[in-house]
């Protein structure tokens, strides 16, 4: 079957997917929309890397359909940290801040994207102030999240 | 050159313009006749005086009517040879003079090919375009009229004069007796008016030269917002132009003024003498109806004299202005760069250099007692920093620029007495730039072996006409006859045999730069014609076959979405679903298929019409909800909009009008833009729930009914998709696809062609597609190329020539590190026992050359061996440490 075929998923699903993510849950739809329709949809292969740790990043990717899974290079080689599936969103840091990936992400299964390049994502954020606001709003909880990783980790370091 | 133009004139056309004195000279006669004429017929044939009727003429006896008839019939007759010596005059005089500007302008041309180089540094581009194409211009209209119209008009004027003098002396006299005020005057504001046109040819050189100035630097425009100024100063200098074309409009209207008011005095005089003279009877009626006559058209020559002075003083500045630039001090010898050598030997002496000298224009020393000896077969490389002279240097080894002291010898000879087929061919230069012509990559790559024309064109029946006649005029305009359409390819001197061969040896040439793969995209990116290169046609369908067999493996398949005459394409787009075809033309371009009426008839036959319709609305109203409120001129309309921001309003006033009335209310050219916009759908791209399964079908019935109904005059406009053959609209690339890329699969488009260079690779096809990769054009000045890509054809083109002294100044300081130093050593192996002198801007990349020459401050500081000179403390070990 010629590619592109199976996944014939149309905008408005593409949309409604959108506005699963929390990062764009509180986004009007009409942006979405519009967001959807400039990205493009990408598919990769059991296997195929969706960008590897190090490279330079110009998209980011919010996960269709399918399963991968990220891996991080370690001295004894490449060690699974995380999985990834439907309505995540992943290589979104190397285009936000500019460095090179950190993480390699590989595809487990068929994996179906939507690919916002970096160009795109700064027009909305610069376009669109709402959909800053959840940018930064996503980011400061997953700092939040972190630090209190951070916290805990360095609190059962003294205890120990 | 001819300081003056009317010595010019006499050298070139002597003849033909003895030949149009001499036409006018023996019209005068029937001229005369025809003022005498009239004379006759009112007096002898209508007022009958001092003839008695009948007359015999010629032996048969004629009554007064009979006689009117005949003498009216002899006007005609005159009539007719007067305008036929005129037109004749006018034929003859336009050729002659638009065979002059034809060899003005190749002369000037010419010397444009032989001026010294520096000469470039004062005289703009824009200036000598300027000069040779328009200012030139009406110098070929002068040139025509130089001796015709003073004989002609003079002596029209003459005979007129002469007829009025026979008729009364008095009446003649008094006709012209403000000539002499005119002639005092005239030339008096013709001073003026001239002086303003000296001022108005040398502002217009200006005024081009900045405009070329502009195309050229117009990046720097943009990046420093320099708009304002740039238009400016624009303003400032059509300001002046306009202020020195008004003053000569003002002096010119004053010439006409007083030309004509002098001319209106004449028959003020006529009316007043003559009709007093007639009253009196002291004069005959017809003799003033006559004389008025004659003296009315006495205006229109002298009216021509006139401005054929003012003309004359115009052609003269204008000449003497152009001649002036063209006459350049230390010209190349016409000899020295066209004449055929009886052999051409190769360079095999040493060059030898002693106390060489090098000064700019202004005296400043740019080279100075530079001594050295280069063996030939030596790879010398000359190293400094900036401004140590080095590139000058290069320059003066390669002949491009004159030495301005001391002595450069080539094989005891002096460098610049030797001729240019020698040098031209057995030696060769790049330069840190180079320039390319505005012509195919072959041409260029080809350009160094061009010499001469080698093996004459062959022309048939109507094209081996007017391939004779052009040979006939360019012969008679003193221009070149070589036949730019012979093949001047010097195989021999690439060392091939042929053609075919040289394909070959370009390509390996085109190798040792690292171009390639450049050249295999070119190709694969280019187009034939498949009836002029059916082998390669032929192949390329090979490879077709070829690759839609590596669709067996499930991973490319999904890459590609094969061309089905049975099956709707996802990836491309409705308007390629229909055609099922490529358009050739403009008559179903994507953008003309809504108003081409045998499209709409097709979709209104398949039932397609009302959906395309609908699907249109759909986009439509997709875009107005998507872009409305983006501000105009925002990037995601160039990109993504099917709509642009100043038609969305319009869009949205049909679309509320739909929703309130129905498609029905839409008026033609509304249904027109609707229905434009499904025509660009991809589905797989665009995603938009227009097209659904039963349109598809629908679409798969309108693409037959197309194919089938076809009326014979749109036959050639589609290139219709065809397993078994070649399509001659689509590139290398796509026709062995014979498909469409298809959205989705990541890095689809590298992938894909990656499958195809294998099967490129398998068929051995890589060579062929290279060969049409050299027909890619390369733009104006090689635009289409980057920089690097450019600098490395033209070390190739140098290299392609096989030439026994190759000339490198810097010339691969743009390719990257790496290619740098493989082209390097690829260059220097290819011409092992050739002389080769390469200017570096590194100094380390010295150490492959068998000996360095090694600049500071215009001298040759240190020479021999880079062993030799790589010592504590030398000049060249600190050039190697800077890098």
């Amino acid at each position: 079957m010629p590619g592109g075929r199976e996944v014939a998923v149309s905008l408005k699903e593409e949309v409604d997917l959108l506005r699963n993510i929390p990062l764009f849950s509180k986004v009007d739809p009409s942006k979405l929309k519009l967001l959807a329709f400039a990205s493009e949809r990408l598919t990769f292969a059991p296997g195929q890397e969706l960008f590897r740790q190090g490279d330079s990043g110009d998209a980011a990717y919010i996960v269709i359909a399918g399963e991968a899974e990220v891996l991080v290079d370690a001295p004894g080689g490449p060690v699974a940290v995380a999985r990834v599936g439907k309505n995540d969103l992943v290589g979104e840091i190397a285009i936000l801040c500019d460095v090179p990936r950190t993480a390699t992400v590989k595809a487990l299964s068929n994996v179906v994207t939507l690919a916002i390049s970096k160009d795109l994502f700064f027009q909305m954020v610069s376009e669109y102030p709402q959909f800053a606001i959840e940018v930064m709003r996503e980011l400061a909880e997953r700092l939040d999240r972190t630090t209190g990783q951070l916290r805990e980790a360095v609190s059962a370091k003294a205890r120990s | 050159m001819d300081k003056n133009i009317y010595q010019y004139i006499l050298r070139y056309s002597k003849r033909q313009q003895i030949v149009v004195t001499l036409m006018a000279v023996a019209s005068f006669p029937f001229l005369y006749a025809f003022y005498e004429l009239p004379k006759r017929i009112v007096n002898n044939a209508i007022q009958a005086k001092n003839t008695a009727f009948p007359v015999e003429v010629l032996g048969v006896e004629l009554t007064q009517i009979d006689f009117l008839f005949v003498l009216c019939g002899l006007f005609l007759l005159l009539v007719l040879i007067n305008q036929a010596f005129k037109y004749a005059i006018n034929v003859y005089r336009g050729l002659t003079g638009e065979r002059m500007l034809r060899r003005l302008r190749y002369d000037l041309y010419w010397r444009v090919l032989r001026f010294p180089q520096p000469t470039f540094r004062k005289l703009s581009q824009g200036e000598i375009i300027q000069m040779i194409n328009a200012e030139v211009e009406p110098l070929g209209g002068f040139i025509g009229d130089a001796f015709s119209v003073p004989a002609f008009q003079g002596g029209t004027l003459l005979v007129i004069f002469g007829f009025v003098v026979y008729q009364n002396v008095w009446l003649a006299a008094a006709a012209v007796m403000f000539y002499p005020l005119q002639f005092y005057i005239i030339p008096k504001l013709q001073r003026r008016v001239n002086a303003y046109g000296k001022e108005r040819v040398r502002l217009a050189r200006g005024l081009s030269n900045r405009i070329g100035e502009t195309v050229s630097g117009v990046q720097e425009v943009h990046v420093h917002n320099a708009a304002r100024l740039e238009l400016a100063t624009f303003s400032r200098r059509l300001g002046a132009i306009f202020e020195v074309r008004f003053r000569i409009y003002l002096w010119k209207f004053v010439i006409k003024f007083i030309n004509n008011t002098v001319n209106h005095l004449g028959p003020f005089f006529f009316y007043s003498i003559g009709g007093y003279l007639v009253i009196q009877g002291r004069l005959e009626l017809g003799t003033l109806v006559a004389v008025i006559a004659a003296n009315k058209d006495l205006a229109a020559p002298w009216k021509e004299l006139l401005s054929y002075y003012q003309m004359r003083e115009d052609a003269r500045i204008k000449y003497e202005q152009v001649i002036e630039q063209f006459d350049v001090p230390e010209m190349m010898e016409p000899a020295l760069q066209l004449d055929e050598p009886e052999t051409v030997e190769p360079l095999k002496g040493a060059f030898a250099a002693s106390s060489l000298r090098l000064e700019d224009e202004t005296g400043h020393v740019l080279v100075e007692g530079a001594s050295f000896r280069i063996e030939p077969g030596q790879h010398v490389a000359i190293v400094g920093a900036g401004g140590s002279g080095k590139d000058h240097l290069a320059l003066m080894l390669a002949r491009l620029v004159g030495v301005s002291g001391g002595s450069l010898t080539l094989d005891g000879k002096k460098l610049a007495d030797l001729p240019e087929p020698l040098t031209g061919r057995r030696m060769a230069y790049v330069g840190p730039v180079s320039h390319l012509v505005s012509a195919p990559l072959r041409d260029n790559l080809y350009y160094g072996l061009k010499h001469r024309p080698l093996i004459d064109a062959v022309y048939e029946a109507e094209g081996l006409k007017s391939f004779e006649r052009h040979l006939r005029e360019a012969e008679a305009s003193g221009n070149s006859t070589d036949d730019p359409d012979a093949d001047w390819v010097d195989y021999e001197a690439a060392g091939v045999d042929g053609a075919e061969a040289l394909t070959g040896r370009a390509i390996e040439v085109l190798s040792m730069v690292d171009m390639e793969n450049d050249v295999y995209q070119f190709g694969l990116r280019g187009t034939i014609d498949p009836e002029a290169e059916p082998d390669t046609a032929a192949r390329i369908l090979e490879a077709r076959g070829a690759f839609l067999r590596r669709l067996d493996d499930a991973e490319i398949a999904s890459l590609v979405e094969v061309f089905d005459p049975e099956r709707y394409n996802d990836n491309a787009t409705v308007a390629e679903n229909l055609l099922f075809g490529l358009p050739v033309g403009r008559t179903f371009a994507p953008d003309r298929l809504a108003e081409n009426p045998y499209v709409l008839e097709v979709l209104e036959i398949a039932k397609l019409d009302e959906t395309m319709l609908e699907a249109g609305r759909h986009v439509a109203s997709t875009m107005v909800e998507l872009f409305a409120d983006l501000a105009p001129g925002h990037e995601f309309f160039e990109r993504y909009s099917f709509i642009g921001h100043e038609e969305l309003p319009e869009y949205q006033a049909m679309l509320s009008r739909i929703g309130r009335e129905g498609v029905a209310s839409l008026r033609p050219e509304e249904r027109t833009r609707l229905l434009a916009l499904p025509f660009r759908l991809i589905p797989a791209r665009h995603r938009l729930d227009a097209i659904d399964d039963g349109f598809k079908q629908r679409l798969l019935e309108a693409r037959r009914i197309f194919a089938d109904d076809l009326p014979p005059e749109y036959e050639g406009a589609v290139a219709r998709f065809d397993r078994d053959h070649y399509n001659a609209a689509a590139s290398l690339q796509d026709n062995i696809l014979f498909g469409k890329a298809a959205y989705g699969p990541a890095r689809g488009a590298e992938r894909i062609s990656r499958a195809i260079a294998e099967v490129v690779d398998r068929l051995d096809l890589r060579e062929a597609v290279m060969a049409v990769g050299l027909g890619f054009h390369v733009g104006i000045a090689g635009g289409r190329l980057s920089s690097v890509q450019r600098q490395k054809l033209a070390i190739a083109r140098s290299v392609l020539k096989r030439p026994d002294v190759l000339v490198l100044n810097e010339a691969t300081a743009t390719l990257d590190g790496g290619s740098q130093g493989r082209a390097m050593e690829r260059i220097l192996a290819e011409l092992e026992g050739r002389t080769v002198i390469w200017s570096l801007h590194r100094a380390s990349l010295a150490r492959s050359f068998d000996r360095v020459l090694v600049m500071a401050g215009g001298a040759v500081v240190e020479q021999g061996a880079y062993e030799e000179l790589d010592r504590e403390g030398s000049t060249l070990r600190e050039l190697v440490e800077a890098e």
